[in-house]
């Protein structure tokens, strides 16, 4: 397994905000993680990238990348891990990225503070931006001048460029329209199956996780309560939390 | 509906933009001449030396003429040629004015805005004790302890002002300070002073930039009043304020050792006020072209 994932507990004070008892994401694999707002998922995410941390929860348990243990390790460690082997994409693209600069000078510095030269980085953020289906040129604009769904191309792009094994996506298409979350949808699944990425896709919308995830965690009030093969638990839910989940998604003509 | 709901911003957008545009030719054309006015001071002036310590009293108080075009002041000095070297005066002072409101006051609320918690409340209470004055009246306070020069009008008036940039940078650097690529930075390590430098600094600084130039006009006008009462620029200095308060005297049987002066801080001010209206409408960040 490429992301694993035991007995985690993210608590702040008294209050557990998730709690794992077990996740595992494989190579070229997609597992959702759903559930309701606050239930826990997104810091099930930053406690993956070691920054539940640094938000002031105490992280316990262990979450494993390619059997090497991720918990416990040197910040120095940590930064090595984060961002170039595990990637992460949130909502908000253009909140992740400074107005200032051109988005080509934020890709390719982050690509350089992981080890790569000028040069190096340069090409690798144009065959990624090409690999996202957007043109290279795009990269000598400013974050304003990009679309929510270019942007979150442009994140994942970073990722691509960075060849990073694991993929964490925090409700990366709540906040673009329909259309473009397909397309972002697509390539995520490209990501899956032509590079093996392993991705571990968080949302509360269980229509894009039955269409998109090959296993489907379900989390409430901070606990996993039920997990399988995506299509096993929409058609044999067996916990009533899930069905009322289910029965949410609104249908056409329902 | 919809097409309506999303035309509008877009007129408005244009109407906008041209408006800023005058806004700011109009500012900028102004503040040229000034500039010029003020280099050229010694070419321009017919009398230089009434600029300076030169009296003819046997030609007082001589209204507007051909050889004297804003006439000629209590002592026979030339108007016209001391509003024209008047231009080296105030809105240099302005210029020193702002730019050490700004050194002081920008560094303090980045900090503030950026660090919160007690380097946050220590800061803004000291600017909320500044604050609680007029800035006029703080000055005036600050320069009566200072003794009266025009070196010291621009310390009181910069002391009296940078707790407005404070307040205004401080609030910018808070809200940037939590945005994910601040807080990407700090996950990635990256030292202080860089993020604070080359991340928080330049999101925070623009309407600081609006601030400023709106606020030239009224540090003219605030140093004018200053001299006006005798506290700032002392005879001989052509300063416009200090002008109007020596010729308030004669304001009855000549007009024009107060109009002129006081017409030159009119467009002095406005000019800069002009700008900062354009600025503000330009670097909205709503304007920000999409695409």
């Amino acid at each position: 397994m490429k992301l694993e994932i035991r007995d985690l507990r993210v608590r702040f004070g008294d209050r557990l905000a998730a709690s794992v008892p077990a996740l595992d994401v494989g190579a070229g694999e997609i597992v959702g993680l759903a559930g309701e707002s606050g239930s826990g998922k997104s810091m099930t995410i930053q406690a993956v990238l070691g920054l539940a941390g640094t938000a002031g929860a105490t992280v316990t348990g262990s979450i494993k990348l390619d059997g090497a243990e991720v918990t416990g390790m040197s910040p120095a460690a940590l930064r090595a891990v984060r961002g170039r082997r595990i990637a992460a994409i949130f909502q908000s693209p253009a909140a992740a990225f400074n107005p200032v600069f051109r988005v080509g000078a934020i890709v390719t510095r982050a690509l350089r503070l992981h080890g790569l030269s000028g040069a190096e980085a340069r090409d690798r953020a144009a065959a990624a931006m090409r690999s996202v289906l957007l043109p290279p040129e795009l990269l000598r604009r400013y974050p304003a001048q990009l679309s929510g769904g270019q942007l979150q191309r442009v994140a994942i792009a970073l990722a691509i460029a960075l060849r990073a094994e694991v993929l964490l996506a925090d409700e990366p298409t709540s906040a673009l329209d329909v259309t473009v979350q397909a397309e972002v949808l697509e390539l995520l699944r490209e990501l899956r199956d032509t590079r093996g990425m392993a991705i571990l896709f968080v949302s509360h919308d269980l229509a894009v996780i039955a269409e998109l995830c090959d296993r489907v965690a379900i989390m409430r009030s901070g606990e996993v309560i039920e997990q399988g093969a995506t299509q096993e638990v929409i058609a044999a839910p067996r916990q009533d939390y899930t069905r009322e989940l289910l029965a949410a998604v609104p249908r056409l003509g329902g | 509906m919809t097409a309506l709901l999303a035309r509008a911003p877009g007129v408005s957008a244009v109407r906008r933009a041209a408006r800023a545009n005058q806004l700011i030719t109009a500012g900028t054309l102004i503040v040229a001449v000034i500039v010029v006015v003020a280099v050229f001071a010694p070419l321009l002036a017919p009398y230089p030396a009434d600029a300076g310590t030169a009296t003819h009293p046997e030609s007082a108080l001589q209204a507007p003429s051909l050889h004297h075009l804003f006439g000629t002041d209590q002592v026979g000095r030339d108007v016209f040629s001391r509003v024209l070297y008047g231009a080296r005066v105030s809105p240099v002072v302005a210029l020193f004015v702002l730019l050490i409101a700004c050194v002081i006051g920008v560094p303090l609320g980045i900090a503030a805005g950026y660090f919160g918690g007690a380097t946050d409340e220590i800061i803004m209470r000291v600017t909320d004790v500044f604050l609680a004055f007029p800035a006029l009246l703080l000055s005036l306070a600050f320069v009566a302890v200072l003794s009266p020069s025009l070196t010291n009008v621009t310390i009181a008036v910069a002391i009296a002002w940078w707790p407005w940039y404070t307040r205004l940078v401080r609030g910018q650097a808070a809200s940037v300070a939590g945005r994910p690529y601040v807080e990407a930075c700090r996950t990635l390590g990256i030292p202080r002073w860089r993020i604070l430098l080359r991340h928080v600094l330049p999101n925070s600084v623009t309407p600081l930039i609006v601030q400023v130039s709106l606020d030239a006009g009224g540090v003219i006008l605030t140093i004018s009043a200053l001299s006006f009462l005798g506290l700032g620029a002392q005879d001989p200095t052509p300063e416009w304020g200090l002008m109007i308060a020596e010729g308030e005297n004669y304001f009855t049987t000549a007009w024009w050792l107060v109009t002129y002066p006081g017409l030159a801080i009119l467009v002095t001010a406005l000019a800069f006020t002009l700008l900062g209206d354009g600025l503000r409408d330009t670097l909205d960040p709503r304007r920000l072209p999409v695409r």
